[in-house]
């Protein structure tokens, strides 16, 4: 079973050990997806698997055969751009830009949680439909982190890119 | 390089009988055992990868739930019955790790994941009993912020990192595992061990076992919460947290169960503290009374001192939370 990477069929590797992440980066030079701690800390590797967010660290390779990848380069390019990719670019959502796909990627699956309702740990009714406010956004971007701390533009990118697809 | 193995169970018996030798590790979402791997604290020499094995979410006849380990642990917080009947289950879960790894780790997993002490995880530089029988315990002398404040032993201090598993404890869920020899059932609440000579040995799980579904029964509670205490506000483990279910009746606590996390090798049921309160008024006052008759045995280290009374505090404000009731 191939794994789809991006539309894109791909064989599993032989070495079963080795992870999506160097996968993606050093066999199939997809370099768009960060190495930050390897370790499921930061968040820099967050890829879409079947849709979801996942962190391609912890993930093995072949845990993903037969289903399909999306990473940031089958998110948006520089000539098609994600919506969430210029709202970053518009309020300042990095400085380094070395977390950046990884919190894209999170971002996009963020929004699509919360649109099936899905809540978080700081929603206080679990039963009511979500919110999108500036905490709930705050709590479930928590696990990407970013050294250069551009957190308060992050969530204003989101917050406007969810308040476009509400409108 | 040594030979590695992956293979995918389809069903219950051939994940057992693939895992049968102890040699290859089961493998649900990977986030701690990949990790670990990596590390070289566990060294399997292949993965039975038991993520296509049943993770559905069903109501049982009694109104209760069996969850199949395989359901991932985003899936189990989201399930409406969950939210709507065992908020203290969707929270705990919630409180959780990251939204990412909320979406691979599995519920067997979950219940299963080694500890996070930082030393467990050096192999190369620390002494653990733990990871090596022996060896020593490095944690007794070093950084001992995260570590146990009741229940642990000479040989090792360490936590139990599962917010989830706190509140099973205080659902009183019981474990479904199965094995070469057959199936049986585990309570929640003795499913971990404490440390003790050995420990290495962490939960009753009997090599060749695995987790096969955990089950709730209906919620005798009419509130429930969890509430977390860690160093940042998101993304951190436990310094304390508090898993409390409450019925009231005619002004008196009928029904209450109480479980915390952060402070023992497992998660702490807090049967004396329940005992203490049952019949009485849910005051802020009387739930810190009781968890001090529970923690009278505590024997907390210079790191972690602050636990006993953070633990206290929490308590309190999760009373306050479920009855409405001030001090
Ligand atoms: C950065 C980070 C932060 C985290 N923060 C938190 C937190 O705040 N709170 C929290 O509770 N957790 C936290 N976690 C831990 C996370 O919840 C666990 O790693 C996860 O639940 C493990 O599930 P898994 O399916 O990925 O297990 P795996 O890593 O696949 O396996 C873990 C263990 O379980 C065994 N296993 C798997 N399935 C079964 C089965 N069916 N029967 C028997 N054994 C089985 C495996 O053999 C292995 O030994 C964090 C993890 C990371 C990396
Ligand atoms: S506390 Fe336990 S896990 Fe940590 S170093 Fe000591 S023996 Fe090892
Ligand atoms: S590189 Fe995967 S979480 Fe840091
Ligand atoms: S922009 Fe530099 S780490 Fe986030």
């Amino acid at each position: 079973m191939a794994i789809r990477i991006n539309g894109t069929e791909v064989a599993a590797p032989d070495d079963v050990r080795v992870s999506l992440l160097d996968l993606l980066r050093e066999r199939l030079h997809l370099t768009g997806t960060k190495v930050g701690c390897n370790q499921g800390a930061c968040g820099a590797c967050t890829v879409l698997v079947d849709g979801e967010r996942v962190l391609s660290c912890l993930t093995l390779a072949v845990q993903a055969e037969g289903r399909s990848v999306t990473t940031i380069e089958g998110l948006g390019s520089a000539d098609s751009p994600h919506p969430l990719q210029l709202a970053f670019i518009e309020h300042d959502g990095f400085q380094c830009g070395y977390c950046t796909p990884g919190q894209v990627c999170a971002a996009a699956a963020m929004l699509r949680e919360i649109e099936a309702g899905v809540p978080s740990y700081v929603t206080a009714d679990l039963t009511a439909p979500v919110l999108v406010t500036r905490e709930e956004v705050r709590e479930r971007m928590s696990g990407n982190l970013c050294r250069c701390g551009a957190h308060n533009g992050i969530v204003d990118a989101i917050l406007e890119v969810a308040a476009g697809r509400a409108a | 390089m040594m030979p590695f193995t992956y293979s995918r169970a389809a069903s219950i018996d051939q994940a057992i009988e693939m895992a049968a030798g102890g040699r290859s590790h089961l493998l649900g979402g990977g986030t701690n055992l990949v990790d670990l791997m990596r590390k070289g604290v566990e060294r399997p020499s292949g993965l039975v990868d038991v993520t296509a094995l049943p993770g559905t979410i069903e109501e049982t006849g009694g109104g209760g739930l069996r969850i199949g380990a395989a359901a991932r642990n985003s899936a189990v917080a989201a399930h409406p019955l969950v939210r709507a009947r065992y908020p203290m289950l969707a929270r705990a879960i919630l409180a959780g790790a990251s939204a990412q790894i909320r979406n691979m780790a599995t519920v067997g997993g979950n219940l299963m994941q080694r500890t996070r002490c930082v030393y467990f995880q050096d192999v190369a530089g620390a002494r653990c009993n733990k990871r090596a029988p022996g060896s020593g315990c490095d944690a007794a002398g070093g950084f001992n912020r995260y570590h146990a404040i009741i229940g642990a032993s000479p040989q090792c201090i360490a936590t139990h990192p599962s917010d989830m598993c706190v509140a099973l404890a205080a659902l009183d869920a019981r474990i479904h595992v199965a094995g070469a020899g057959g199936a049986r059932t585990i309570p929640m609440v003795d499913f971990h061990r404490l440390p003790g000579e050995r420990p290495d040995l962490e939960t009753l799980l009997e090599p060749g076992e695995m987790i096969v579904a955990v089950e709730i029964d209906a919620s005798p509670f009419a509130r429930s919460t969890y509430r977390k205490v860690r160093d940042r506000a998101s993304y951190a483990f436990a310094l304390v947290s508090v898993a409390a279910g409450l019925t009231m009746r005619a002004g008196r606590i009928e029904k209450i169960g109480i479980a915390l996390g952060g402070i023992a090798a497992k998660p702490w049921r807090a049967l004396r503290a329940e005992a203490a309160l049952r019949g009485g008024p849910a005051t802020a006052q009387a739930f810190e009374a009781a968890l001090a008759v529970e923690l009278a045995d505590a024997a907390p280290l210079p790191g972690n001192a602050f636990k006993v009374g953070l633990a206290q505090r929490t308590l309190g404000a999760v009373c306050i939370e479920l009855s409405g009731s001030d001090r």
